[in-house]
């Protein structure tokens, strides 16, 4: 078994209405930063887990993202390894 | 016939839906544990308001992996009433017995306040006793409470007559005014606003009362 270590970076869907992304845009452009044209918050969970190898890691983060950390209604998600 | 609400570690309004049901409408009501896979016989699953598990992950989407729910969900499908407020409406949608999500408000802020529905269908056994198109006095209290779908869902909601109430002046932003949704066999409703919490006149209107009128009368008329 291989220590796997792997972020899952949840947001919404573009067509899902991100009313704190606008207010933070909005925040920066009265701090000084007017060239700020778009401002999307998301979240990210860290994962630890064991598994046979890579593939075994990713198809289980991909069930759990899918079925656990998302919402498939209004989120979209990605998974991205990370060095041990 | 016999009413059940259910408690999830962080649901604050069962008590409040336990009140209506009991004191003001005068029927049987079992509080149920979340822990439980027993619906004790209920005829009708109430699911609260409140923030349970303290609205981790989404508002919720863990209540959603919760024994209970594993029952509530086949008796959903085995066409038993359930009806979820607030809280409870979230978790119909992410559990998958209702469409759609709810999102953060459009304001950003809490909405807490007397709201006017306007009544969108009679077809359910929720609001078999109210007339299409009258209004009911009712509170909203949420953070989450607007109403997200895709067009498609929307269109089908409505050429279905699925929107079982409308906010009159929209207070957090959902899309078409959607107050609350039946299924498509119209034995499941969500809403966010309260109407456990206006039963009363010292709640200020009795306006909610007659869902919980029209659940005693489908029932009755059932042979419960």
């Amino acid at each position: 078994m291989e220590a796997v270590k792997a972020r899952v970076y949840v947001s919404f869907k573009p067509t899902v209405l991100d009313p704190q992304g606008q207010t933070i845009q909005r925040a920066l452009h009265g701090l000084g930063h007017p060239s700020v044209s778009g401002v999307r918050q998301g979240k990210f969970f860290e994962i630890e887990l064991k598994a046979a190898d890579r593939d075994d890691a990713a198809r289980e983060l991909d069930q759990i993202a899918r079925e656990v950390l998302t919402n498939p209604v209004i989120e979209d998600y990605r998974v991205e390894f990370l060095a041990t | 016939m016999k009413f059940g609400v259910v408690v999830f570690p962080g649901s604050n309004r069962d008590h409040d839906a336990w009140y209506a049901v009991s004191r003001t409408l005068g029927q049987d009501c079992e509080l149920l544990w979340h822990d439980s896979e027993s619906l004790g016989n209920c005829d009708v699953i109430i699911l609260p308001g409140g923030f349970s598990y303290g609205d981790y992950l989404r508002c919720g989407a863990i209540a959603k992996f919760s024994p209970v729910m594993k029952s509530v969900k086949k008796f959903a499908h085995d066409g038993g009433l359930v009806f979820g407020i607030c809280n409870g409406f979230q978790i119909l949608v992410e559990s998958g017995l209702l469409p759609g999500a709810l999102l953060r408000n459009r304001s950003l802020k809490f909405v807490c306040k007397e709201v006017e529905l306007r009544v969108g269908t009679a077809d359910s056994p929720f609001t078999r006793e109210a007339s299409p198109g009258s209004i009911l006095r009712v509170p909203v209290a949420h953070g989450d409470g607007c109403y997200f779908a895709d067009e498609r869902t929307l269109d089908q909601l409505e050429a279905e007559d699925r929107v079982a109430f409308r906010y009159v002046e929209n207070p957090n932003g959902s899309l078409r005014d959607v107050a609350g949704i039946l299924n498509e066999g119209r034995n499941v409703l969500g809403m966010m606003p309260h109407p456990e919490d206006a039963v009363e006149p010292l709640m200020g209107s009795q306006d909610g009362l007659v869902i919980f009128r029209s659940l005693a009368g489908a029932l009755a008329g059932a042979g419960k």
